[in-house]
């Protein structure tokens, strides 16, 4: 195969898993904090985060550069102390894929959380355990298979990622052109071959993440 | 140990204002569904928060409005069986009983849930899941695991529900045995006129988020405060019932019988 197909295949895993491994901790985390907690702005916090889910891609991909770009809030500061900026770096597309994907997350592990029965965690705290051992012993084991189907949902959709990551990583041949941007440069340079090959298996790989999340997450995500 | 309690809460709608006491005995709360027998056990174990009152075991005080004391629930030392016996469908029945056990250190954990599913005659099971289980063993189940904490206080939660006749009768056998052997209050929620009359050695009477009467079950039978309590215990039906099994022919002087 092409040596620039296997770049950009790894390049797209790479920064798929990456955005899983950061999703994933974080999603648990603020999924708890939605299901669990009571607190001001909880709705907020709920809407801003399954916003990406509805915003078109490149208005993630916008916001990204006013935050982290060379002149962006807070790319500003990192840029004068530093003289580098995550702007056309593979690591932006890692936070664009993370930002674009975190919604399913969240929303997965949020109704797995919730689906917990709540006497049990009542039970817990009767017994005398403490509200962190209760959410490590009895809701996190409980929730799973949620958590499991979201983080590969979020994957999925890492890996598919488009318009935040044209936006805010760029095209750039051999460093920031994971799969959807190679198939998109392959199209409209006429390369139809490569598109083809790209394509089919980018619809494979898809295909056996959503099958896997189907058998793992069981009825969480149905 | 005695359990004191006087609690004011309104939830939604529904005020509940109650106030009693339990010693080492079976208080049983009786009353028909929603007259806020299963609140006053979450007030009790500190999972609600009520508006007004206290709740207080011997010298402790776990909740006071006017102090603004309010121990957590991991802090209370009760033994809470949740209606349909809440299992921990993710553990076996050894790590279920294991997980009540958190004072407990490692080394004497084993040995003390070995005991419990001895006492519990849960032996062959340890290594079962809750839904490969019965009914009958999951009580168990939940009581062993509710009294690993040695806890100092017992708050059943209609613990006998949908059991049949004969698995009823052991487990409340099994209530009488950990009576003797714990002697702590052991408060016990249901509807059912027969699981009070048969356990309770003092029966607390709720109607609608108050206390309509407490005695002992027959002094209660024999003497029911108002017609409301009359009508809850079934006094007459079961009377008649007995007089009619009996053959006796006057089941009209059934007040006149009660007297006596």
């Amino acid at each position: 195969m092409d040596s620039s197909i296997l770049f950009s295949l790894r390049l797209s895993f790479q920064v798929a898993f990456l955005a899983t491994l950061l999703a994933t901790p974080l999603g648990i985390l603020i999924a708890y904090l939605l299901a669990m907690k009571n607190f001001r702005g909880k709705g907020a916090l709920d809407a801003f985060f399954t916003l990406p889910l509805v915003l078109p891609p490149v208005v993630v991909g916008y916001y990204l550069i006013v935050l982290f770009g060379k002149n962006g809030i807070i790319g500003k500061f990192l840029y004068e102390a530093t003289g580098w900026s995550i702007m056309f770096t593979w690591y932006a597309a890692v936070l664009a894929s993370f930002f674009v994907a975190f919604p399913l997350m969240v929303k997965t592990t949020k109704a797995a959380i919730e689906a917990v029965d709540k006497n049990l965690v009542d039970a817990s705290y009767t017994l005398g355990h403490t509200e962190w051992d209760t959410a490590l012993k009895v809701i996190l084991p409980l929730a799973k298979r949620g958590i499991i189907a979201g983080s590969i949902l979020t994957f999925a959709r890492a890996l598919g990622e488009f318009g935040a990551t044209l936006m805010f990583a760029g095209n750039i041949p051999g460093k920031t052109n994971t799969v959807p941007l190679a198939i998109f440069t392959y199209m409209t340079s006429g390369q139809y071959t490569k598109a083809h090959i790209m394509a089919v298996l980018f619809t494979l790989i898809s295909a056996i993440s959503l099958y896997m999340a189907n058998k793992y997450g069981g009825s969480a995500i149905r | 140990m005695k359990l004191f309690i006087k609690l004011v809460k309104k939830v939604a709608g529904f005020f509940l204002n109650v106030e009693w006491e339990a010693d080492e005995e079976i208080v049983v709360l009786f009353g028909p569904s929603g007259a806020g027998k299963s609140i006053t056990l979450k007030l009790i174990a500190g999972l609600m928060e009520p508006d007004e009152g206290f709740v207080k075991l011997s010298g402790n005080i776990l909740y006071d409005s006017e102090r603004k004391i309010n121990v957590p629930p991991q802090k209370r030392p009760f033994g809470y069986v949740f209606q349909d016996s809440t299992l921990f469908p993710h553990m076996t029945v050894k790590g279920n009983i294991a997980y009540g056990g958190k004072h407990i250190d490692k080394r004497s954990l084993e040995h003390s849930v070995r005991q419990m599913i001895k006492h519990f005659h849960l032996e062959g099971l340890e290594d079962k899941f809750p839904n490969e289980i019965s009914g009958g063993q999951k009580r168990r189940v939940a009581l062993a695991m509710a009294l690993m904490r040695e806890p100092k206080a017992l708050l059943l939660d209609e613990p006998l529900a949908a059991l049949d006749s004969q698995i009823k009768l052991e487990v409340m056998e099994l209530l009488r045995e950990v009576r003797e052997k714990f002697a702590i209050p052991i408060v016990f929620v249901t509807h059912d006129i027969f699981e009070a009359l048969s356990l309770a050695d003092k029966m607390v009477i709720y109607i609608n988020g108050r206390i309509a009467q407490i005695g002992a079950p027959l002094e209660i039978f024999n003497n029911p405060i108002s017609q409301d309590v009359e009508r809850l215990l079934c006094a007459r039906e079961l009377f008649e019932e007995i007089y009619i099994l009996s053959g006796a022919p006057t089941p009209n002087r059934f007040r006149q019988f009660r007297k006596t």
